[in-house]
């Protein structure tokens, strides 16, 4: 029983890493119908950038941390004006290949930078675990879990009542109505994208504070997508249950059937899951359904 | 307030809508525009509010004046914070989002962000219904009851002209009735001037000052609403009213009258 509630939490915090990065996914999807397969490297570049304020230039974490915001969300408006932009009205499917391409490119660019080596982040949170009745849970997990809730919070709220969050949702909703209200649908786009290149660094600052940093953490951005499906391409609260679903999940077979059959079903589950889910539920849990009326 | 001088509109660099429109609304005033489908219509709406762009037109000849100043066909954003709001023809309400969200959606281009609490309730003194059905999602309001948040939606963005595309479309008559006396009483309590693009003549008529028909991308005719609907030739094609009662077919000249118009 410990062992499972062990195993239950850190799937819990693993989940609510993969829900920060779905909600990328989901943005971007939301705004432009685009798939964005870069958001990985957004995640290496960003993790990269934290390492290196920190163990290179010795700046506070905190400091670094909001430095690293800044950075990302400059990365993602660069990426949307320069690589993106010009897609505007243009195929969806070319809008994708374009972010696949983008992808090789950033990868690659980390490579040059900051070689394939896996780095140990520095010490930033304390080292003693805490205990929780029976189990036991490490500093670095509660102040993740900590960290994604707020930010999950600060979004729901800026979508529900910011001016520009309701200008985002309307022209996710009907562009062309968007820009007769004289929304900039420009402007919504470059948001967009910054918010996404923001929450998938957070998500690699964390998860790089548990796991290391080596460039296979671009291949999260891979694994979120299935949490993204599943949740429902196009929906929030979508993403971040199916952020949980997949994290716990994983970390379930990683404890019990892993040690059975040798290893490696713990990557292949979110995959099965999903397509298990999108059999009984095509949209994803919580996809919306066209609005007809009848 | 809004003139428009010999302006064409061309889709896709090859379809020329508009050829040589030309119209003068007045300020304060309801000027209504008619004529049939694929007239130019709401392609003339769209060069004045700057939505052509996105439907990949553009306006390639002539020039569109608002209060003086020369608009910009392709910046509907510019057009928004100029005071020029389009409530474009199908009524386009965000479907996902709530009543009251689509209203602040309206505003968004308001720097007087202060006020939009006591507005949304102007609004809604213009639309009780809209009031009981706040936190509804909009995609599952009624026909009407979208409509009539679309001319609210519009209302949150305080234009000084409201451009309207067919705001009767696929409405009840009672209900056409309703949304067209509002439209007036927007006009006369606001003071906000309005082009209103209609078919239904008879209705668009009873409430404005000033008319124009449209045909095959120009202006056939225009004149003071009393002159349009003692106009012969208004009062058979647009009307559906006809003096002599029912005619043969051989006195028919319907074709040689319409020929005179294009002219």
């Amino acid at each position: 029983m410990d062992y499972f509630l062990q195993l239950t939490v850190s799937g819990f915090v693993l989940g609510s890493i993969y829900a920060l990065v779905a909600l990328g996914f989901v943005l971007i999807y939301k705004s432009s119908d685009a798939i964005n397969f870069a958001q990985g490297e957004f995640l290496l570049i960003g993790t990269y950038v934290a390492l290196t304020l920190v163990s290179a230039y010795h700046i506070p974490f905190l400091a670094a941390f909001i430095l690293t915001l800044i950075f990302s969300a400059a990365l993602g408006l660069l990426v949307e004006r320069v690589v993106l932009r010009p897609f505007i009205g243009e195929p969806i499917l070319s809008m994708i290949m374009a972010t696949l391409g983008l992808s090789s490119l950033l990868g690659g660019i980390a490579n040059v930078f900051w070689g394939t080596d896996t780095q140990v982040f520095p010490q930033v949170f304390p080292e003693n675990p805490l205990t929780l009745g029976k189990i036991m849970v490490s500093p670095v997990y509660v102040w993740s879990l900590v960290i994604v809730f707020v930010l999950l919070g600060v979004f729901s709220l800026f979508f529900k009542y910011s001016r520009m969050g309701i200008a985002m949702r309307s022209s996710a909703d009907d562009q062309q109505a968007a820009l007769s209200m004289g929304i900039s649908v420009k402007k919504v786009f470059a948001v967009t994208w910054a918010i996404a290149a923001m929450v998938s660094s957070v998500g690699g600052v964390l998860l790089a504070n548990i796991n290391g940093v080596n460039s296979s953490l671009a291949s999260i951005g891979l694994k979120v997508l299935p949490v993204a499906i599943l949740g429902g391409l196009d929906s929030i609260p979508g993403a971040i249950i199916g952020g949980f679903i997949i994290g716990i999940l994983e970390s379930l077979a990683g404890g019990y059937i892993d040690p059975l059959v040798g290893g490696g079903v713990k990557e292949v589950l979110p995959f099965v899951v999903l397509v298990l889910i999108l059999m009984v539920k095509p949209y994803g849990l919580f996809g919306k359904r066209e609005i007809e009326r009848v | 307030m809004l003139h428009l001088n010999n302006v064409e509109v061309m889709y896709d660099r090859v379809i020329l809508v508009l050829k040589g429109m030309s119209l003068h609304v007045p300020e304060g005033k309801i000027v209504t525009l008619l004529g049939s489908n694929g007239a130019g219509k709401t392609s003339t709406l769209r060069a004045i509010s700057g939505l052509l762009k996105s439907e990949n037109g553009q306006v390639t000849d002539g020039y569109i004046e608002f209060q003086g100043k020369r608009l910009d066909a392709s910046d509907p954003e510019g057009a928004v914070k100029q005071g020029i709001f389009q409530v474009m023809e199908g009524r386009r309400v965000f479907e996902h989002l709530t009543v009251e969200e689509n209203l602040l959606a309206g505003a968004h281009t308001r720097t007087d962000r202060r006020n939009l609490k006591s507005d949304i309730q102007a609004v809604y003194q213009y639309f009780p219904k809209l009031e009981m059905l706040r936190q509804r999602t909009a995609g599952y309001l009624s026909g009407g009851e979208q409509q009539m948040l679309a001319i609210g939606r519009a209302l949150m963005a305080k234009p000084k002209l409201m451009l309207l595309d067919e705001p009767s479309l696929g409405l009840a008559p009672l209900l056409v009735k309703e949304i067209f006396s509002i439209i007036k009483k927007i006009n006369q309590v606001e003071g906000t001037t309005i082009l209103v693009v209609e078919q239904n003549a008879n209705l668009a008529l009873s409430i404005a000052d000033f008319g124009y028909i449209m045909e095959n991308g120009r202006i056939v005719m225009e004149g003071s609403v009393e002159t349009l609907v003692s106009n012969q030739d208004v009062r058979e094609f647009y009307l559906g009213l006809s003096d002599l009662g029912k005619r043969s077919y051989r006195d028919v000249k319907h074709y040689k009258r319409r020929k005179r118009w294009l002219a």
